[in-house]
């Protein structure tokens, strides 16, 4: 079998994440489920302010760069002009369920048909590793440098809890620290696309993603951790997978 | 005869597909390489199996496997 | 084409409407309501979207997103609102995105009241988000002229690819008048090249972005990209109006409501004889410096006086910097109170005494 760079991978630019971080895996599944389903030209993205921006100097799709938090809504504008092209919207954790978060639920509310592919590190990257509200229970960043403390921080947050109970099309948590996990959702962002494509709705992948500069672990360490313990409290799965109003 | 494909100029040594390689085609060098890392190196004795594994897992986009 | 009466705020939305805004995103909001409650069932009607959002900063932002898609796209609210809108307003300058962006304005800081003010002279001015940046602002005195201002709006934001605000106020808001409405176009979302549409194959990626990423060494181009913009804003877009200058004493400076009863005070004036005139900038910025070069060039004017509906006198910078403190400027303000034509021709009698 043949592994080929997906063409929608842009070759001439590099990201400049760091070594052994999740984003750009991510970015090459996105491109792959893509052109699997055949709708590059389809495509829209709306990149965060932070790591997740660096994106769009990963994958070729035009693209709009919102404020920091924005970014699933200022996708719901995108896709009122562009009712006929598949948005994808790519926040991080920091985005999507702090300064975003009334965004994030009311997409869900709104039922507004574009996909939120959520890059998920349980930390703010870029400004160098603060608490998120993803941040696990106990774990350190540099701004809950003893552990985060339930009492003195708040509990972690999990979206798919929160969003449970809503009427959105697909939701689902995927993760790229092992190439099963890496293929498991591509399947999730494949769905997800087909189910816009079908007009079904809001569709968010929360996709557990390594971060080893803030994590103060090695590249091949943080895989590990998200499998022994992000994933232990941000359990893999769907958790919603059906049409919205049609 | 090795399939795998690296483009070193693109590796920043997170050598996460050394991590996955079943075969232990991929391991770690100490060279240098364009992007100030240390970076990945092929064991020519060892014989690749095909499989993607790194290929999922490079986050650079520096592997490619042709038959 | 036969007039209509029409609320102010309603009009303005119709007027929208007609010049091909097919996407509205805004939170509600006193004095502004009634722009968000008519086009939630108007734009069902002609096929636009319109969407009550969760937030102002979730309005501004979809107004974003939409914007960046070619639509012509507006939001509306009111001061307290406004301050959340600033954020937008700052990323959709930074990325060059035109839009029609309206504040009803109210009075007060924090909460201040629902009621008729002009609170936000230096937030439309100013900008209240980061970084350097202007915009057009458009001040309409009646609910005609906020029809044609905010039909000409979203031409004047393509033209320079930048937000315009219209400051309107509660009073013009809420007041019903007649009014002749404009044709309906449709605005098409290809019509600019710049608009994001999905690459095709073996096209280059495009990214709307802050514009000096657009360039190569784009960082160090953008200022003088910035100024030229800016700078032909300034020079093409001033806009007033002037009643009775030509050989006035005192000239008031007043925009919107505060200049429809400018212009009573007028007419009371010139009875007792006293020679009484209005610089009405409509355009806030740029600020009318033209104007105000002739009314100097004129020679007559002995002193000016800002009339506005709040505390401190927002406008009063303005025109100490446009007249280079070479005529006096006094401020005439109210507060809780309603503007009233007879104190402030008392007001101008005293400042004869002055000046």
């Amino acid at each position: 079998m043949n592994f080929t760079i997906p063409k929608d991978i842009d070759m001439n630019q590099q990201a400049s994440w760091c070594p052994g971080c999740g984003h750009g895996i991510i970015c090459r599944v996105i491109t792959e489920a893509v052109q699997e389903l055949g709708v590059s030209n389809k495509i829209l993205t709306v990149d965060d302010v932070a790591c997740g921006q660096f994106g769009q100097f990963a994958m070729k799709y035009n693209t709009v760069m919102s404020a920091h938090g924005r970014t699933i809504a200022a996708a719901a504008g995108l896709k009122h002009a562009r009712p006929d092209c598949l948005v994808i919207a790519r926040p991080g954790d920091g985005s999507a369920y702090s300064i975003g978060i009334e965004s994030t639920l009311y997409s869900a509310i709104r039922n507004d048909n574009i996909l939120a592919i959520v890059i998920n590190n349980s930390v703010f990257g870029m400004t160098g590793g603060q608490m998120s509200p993803a941040s696990l229970p106990g774990m350190k960043t540099a701004t809950s440098p003893f552990g985060r403390d339930e009492k003195k921080n708040g509990s972690m947050l999990d979206i798919t809890k929160i969003l449970a109970n809503t009427d959105m099309a697909y939701l689902a948590r995927g993760a790229v620290n092992t190439p099963a996990n890496t293929e498991k959702t591509k399947k999730m962002i494949k769905k997800a696309l087909q189910k816009n494509m079908n007009g079904e709705g809001f569709c968010l992948i929360d996709v557990l993603s390594m971060c080893p500069t803030n994590w103060k672990l090695s590249e091949i360490d943080a895989c590990e951790y998200v499998k022994t313990t992000q994933s232990k409290y941000l359990p893999l799965g769907e958790f919603i997978d059906k049409g919205g109003d049609k | 005869m090795s399939k795998v494909k690296v483009d070193f100029s693109r590796c920043k040594g997170c050598f996460l597909c050394t991590s996955v390689c079943p075969k232990g085609v991929l391991i770690p060098s100490t060279e240098l390489g364009a992007k100030g890392f240390e970076i990945v190196q092929i064991d020519e004795e060892k014989e690749c199996i095909g499989c993607g594994a790194c290929y999922k897992m490079c986050p650079d986009y520096c592997i490619e496997i042709t038959d | 084409m036969a007039k209509v009466l029409m609320k102010g705020n309603e009009a303005l939305a119709e007027s929208c409407l007609r010049a091909g805004c097919r996407f509205f995103s805004g939170y509600p909001i006193t004095p502004q309501t009634e722009i968000l409650e008519y086009l939630c069932w108007r734009m069902d009607e002609v096929g636009g979207d319109c969407v009550q959002t969760e937030s102002e900063l979730a309005g501004v932002n979809m107004l974003f997103g939409a914007a960046a898609g070619g639509m012509r796209a507006l939001t509306t609210t009111a001061g307290p609102g406004f301050s959340l809108k600033q954020e937008g307003i700052s990323y959709l300058c930074g990325s060059d995105l035109p839009a029609v962006i309206v504040d009803v304005q109210r009075i007060g800081d924090a909460l201040g009241d629902i009621f008729m003010g002009q609170g936000d002279y230096w937030q439309l001015t100013r900008g209240g988000g980061h970084g350097d940046y202007r915009t057009i602002v458009l001040a309409p005195e009646s609910v005609q002229e906020s029809v044609d201002l905010a039909y000409g709006a979203f031409d004047l934001a393509e033209k320079y690819r930048h937000p315009v605000l219209i400051a309107t106020d509660a009073t013009i808001g809420q007041m019903i008048e007649p009014v002749e409405l404009p044709p309906m176009i449709e605005h098409d979302v290809d019509t600019y090249d710049w608009a994001l549409k999905p690459r095709e194959e073996g096209e280059p990626q495009r990214a709307i972005w802050n514009r000096y990423w657009d360039w190569e060494d784009g960082g160090r181009k953008y200022p003088a990209y910035c100024l030229e913009k800016y700078g032909k804003m300034e020079a093409e877009e001033q806009r007033w109006e002037c009643v009775q200058t030509e050989d006035a004493e005192i000239v008031m400076v007043a925009y919107g409501t505060s200049a429809r009863v400018a212009k009573s005070a007028i007419a009371i004036a010139r009875k007792e004889g006293v020679k009484l005139g209005l610089l009405r900038p409509i355009t806030l910025w740029p600020f009318p410096q033209k104007a105000f070069d002739e009314l100097e060039a004129g020679g007559k004017v002995k002193a000016i006086l800002d009339v506005e509906r709040n505390i401190l006198g927002q406008m009063k910078d303005d025109i100490v910097l446009a007249t280079g403190n070479r005529i006096p400027v006094e401020f005439y303000g109210e507060y809780w109170d309603n503007m009233n034509e007879f104190k402030i021709v008392e007001y101008v009698k005293e400042m004869l005494g002055r000046y």
